[in-house]
């Protein structure tokens, strides 16, 4: 099948006239071009918003008390409540598939100025007060000592893991961090590690900075009680935190007498949602890419189709003449197809190349520029441009099948009698 | 070899049909050289185009080699033609891009011989009609007798059992002409059968029968005594 002759037929053919071959390749190569460009466009923005989620769980859901907005059980509307220690349990005993219920307490952030000192440095900092779960659930990753573990729970050690951040601003440079003291509001915690987040560029300075402290001696120390101030809830890669929200909602309604049509005593942000709704949103933004790319491909497609009819149709006496001197009908039919594949393919291959290159350009235009908020690393996978080469060929065999048809159409005769 | 019963064949042109061959009946054994003659219009292409399976008949019986053609699909027809026929045309009808030598060859490739085969078969047969030197040359490097010659190295590279000439002289001056009956006469002694389609009576009466067509039939069939080409080159 893919033997000399027939490629040697193939080159003859195309490079009979390489100015017009030149042009019906271009509608292709711009096509292919177009689609490559856009997938990789796609991918950078996906890649951008992928890493403002960072490592977090994203099955994971945060709740919140607020006020109430109806009475119930003789309770009057606006009445505020507070999640307790207990209900963590309670979300265990009444929800399943659930894989981490962490209880928090916050300092700093949007529940006031938390006031960090050292000797006589000052900072401020967000400070949590977490069960050691919450690395999981909100990754880092401990660059010296270790991480709040259990027995800090049981003993409500005062011990604090301090951001890199916070490191660098409290300390100097070659500073021992471990074993040192901290003062936050006033009670001393110890230093037992530091953590570094993996974040973008865009939150990723306030991400470093940030302390965390057992959770059991953040109540204490600050005299939370069995208070709770919010809770990070991530369910088993199974089942969809979206779904499980509603039932670990009732959960805290019932606890917390709270009318079960309050929509909003129970504040919540459903991560797992919202990063559905990005992620339809790279599905939408790649089927655009591929709508588009294969719209002008197609225009291209329909070019090189024309052109193949045009060469069918001047070769017409040749193949009268091959078909007297015992051409198959099907050799021909091949000839063709393969005259048109080989067409599509090349300039398919140009697109793929020229639009490499670009996105090379663009990737090292972006690594010295300095990194664009939301636009991360746009490429294109092996998967991608074999896809591409799948459906130029593809492509190459929709565009040759009528002038291969057209090309045996034609009698013998009829062909031969062609001037 | 060719047998032919009762063939007809009108070409339908908008509401008129031109009835050109109307009954043929005509039988051709083995090694016989016959000229198809007739005035212009008289039909001797299609009957000759019908015998090459390049066109189909209306009606009537055609056997070739004792193999009924009939209902071929046209993969059949175009091995049949690869295996049974040789053509030559008028107009020579050579593949312009190909060198003498890849158009001589050509029928061997749809016959599938190899590559190494298929060339030197090829340069054989160019060799036989005085044309090896010219092996590499395209043939718009050849002169008209030339390009005829090709063209009939071609018709025979396959080996057919019948070679179809259409006007074979009909591009040429005489002297070429009887250039390439000389060769087609030598074609012939060899035992190969040739049918040859001329309006020019010199031409016909260097084969060793003369079909005589008019108005769609066959008007006159004699066996003549050949004059040999060689005498006039
Ligand atoms: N494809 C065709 N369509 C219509 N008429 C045709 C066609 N081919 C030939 N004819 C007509 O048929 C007649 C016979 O043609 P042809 O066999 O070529 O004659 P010859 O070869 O004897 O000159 C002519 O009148 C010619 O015009
Ligand atoms: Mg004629």
């Amino acid at each position: 099948m893919f033997n000399r002759d027939r490629w040697r037929e193939i080159l003859e053919v195309l490079t009979s006239n390489v100015g017009r071959t030149i042009l019906t390749a271009f509608g292709v190569c711009w096509g292919i071009f177009i689609l490559i460009v856009l997938l990789a466009a796609g991918k950078g923005f996906e890649n951008g918003i992928r890493a403002d989620f960072g490592d977090i769980a994203t099955n994971t859901m945060f709740m919140w008390t607020r006020r109430t907005t109806k009475p119930y059980e003789g309770l009057p509307k606006d009445r505020s409540f507070e999640f307790k220690v207990s209900d963590v349990q309670a979300i265990w005993d009444n929800v399943p598939n659930l894989r981490f219920v962490s209880p928090r307490n916050q300092l700093g952030g949007f529940r006031g100025g938390g006031n960090v000192i050292r000797g006589i440095r000052v900072g401020a900092y967000n400070v949590y007060g977490d069960y050691p779960e919450i690395i999981n659930q909100d990754p880092m990753s401990v660059t010296s000592g270790r991480f709040i573990n259990h027995n800090d729970i049981k003993d409500k050690r005062k011990v604090a893991v301090i951001g890199q951040g916070v490191k660098s601003e409290l300390y100097d440079k070659d500073e021992e961090v471990l074993g040192s003291y901290i003062k936050i509001q006033g009670v001393n915690f110890m230093v037992i590690g530091t953590y570094k987040k993996k974040n973008n560029d865009g939150d990723g300075e306030e991400a470093q900075k940030e302390i965390y402290v057992p959770f059991t001696a953040f109540s204490q120390a600050f005299n939370r009680g069995e208070d709770v101030g919010w809770m990070a809830i991530t369910a088993h890669d199974g089942s969809s935190i979206s779904e499980l929200k509603h039932n670990i909602i009732d959960v805290m309604k019932t606890r917390h007498k709270i009318h079960p049509e309050d929509k909003r005593a129970v504040g919540h942000f459903d991560l797992y949602e919202q990063f559905n709704r990005v992620e339809s949103l790279f599905v939408g933004l790649k089927a655009i890419a591929y709508l588009v790319g294969i719209m002008v491909l197609l225009s291209g497609i329909i070019g090189v189709s024309n052109i193949m009819l045009i060469v069918v149709k001047e070769r017409t006496k040749e193949i009268g003449i091959r078909r007297a001197l015992g051409e198959q009908p099907w050799s021909i039919k091949k000839q063709i197809l393969m005259e048109s594949i080989f067409l599509t393919i090349i300039s398919g291959m140009a697109g793929i190349i020229f639009g490499s290159l670009v996105i090379y350009g663009i990737n090292s235009l972006l690594d010295n520029t300095g990194p664009v908020d939301m636009f991360v690393n746009p490429s294109v996978s092996v998967s991608v441009v074999s896809g591409a080469m799948m459906i130029l060929i593809i492509s190459g065999l929709l565009a040759g099948f009528i002038p291969a048809n057209s090309a045996i159409k034609v009698r013998p005769i009829e062909a031969l009698r062609t001037e | 070899m060719i047998e032919i019963k009762d063939l007809h064949k009108s070409y339908r042109m908008g509401s008129n049909s031109l009835h050109v061959l109307k009954g043929i009946n005509f039988t051709a054994e083995e090694g016989e050289l016959v000229a198809i003659m007739g005035s212009s219009g008289s039909g001797k292409s299609t009957l000759l185009n019908i015998l090459g399976m390049l066109d189909l008949a209306d009606s009537g019986e055609y056997t070739l080699d004792n193999v009924p053609i009939k209902d071929l699909s046209e993969t059949k027809a175009a091995q049949y033609r690869n295996k049974f026929l040789g053509f030559i045309f008028q107009s020579f009808n050579l593949i312009n891009y190909k060198s003498a030598l890849e158009n001589v060859a050509l029928p061997l490739y749809y016959q599938k011989v190899g590559r190494k085969e298929r060339q030197e078969k090829a340069l054989n047969y160019l060799e036989r009609v005085g044309l090896k030197e010219w092996a590499t040359h395209l043939p718009s490097e050849l002169s008209g007798g030339q390009k005829q010659r090709v063209a009939i190295a071609r018709a025979m590279a396959a080996e057919p059992k019948v070679l179809l000439a259409d006007e074979p002289t009909g591009a040429l001056d005489s002297k070429t002409s009887y250039e390439v009956m000389d060769l087609i006469q030598k074609i012939n002694d060899e035992g190969n059968t040739i049918l040859v389609v001329t309006h020019e009576e010199d031409i016909a009466h260097m084969c060793k029968r003369i079909v005589h067509l008019k108005d769609g039939v066959i008007v006159e069939d004699k066996k003549i005594e050949q004059v040999r080409a060689q005498q006039y080159v």
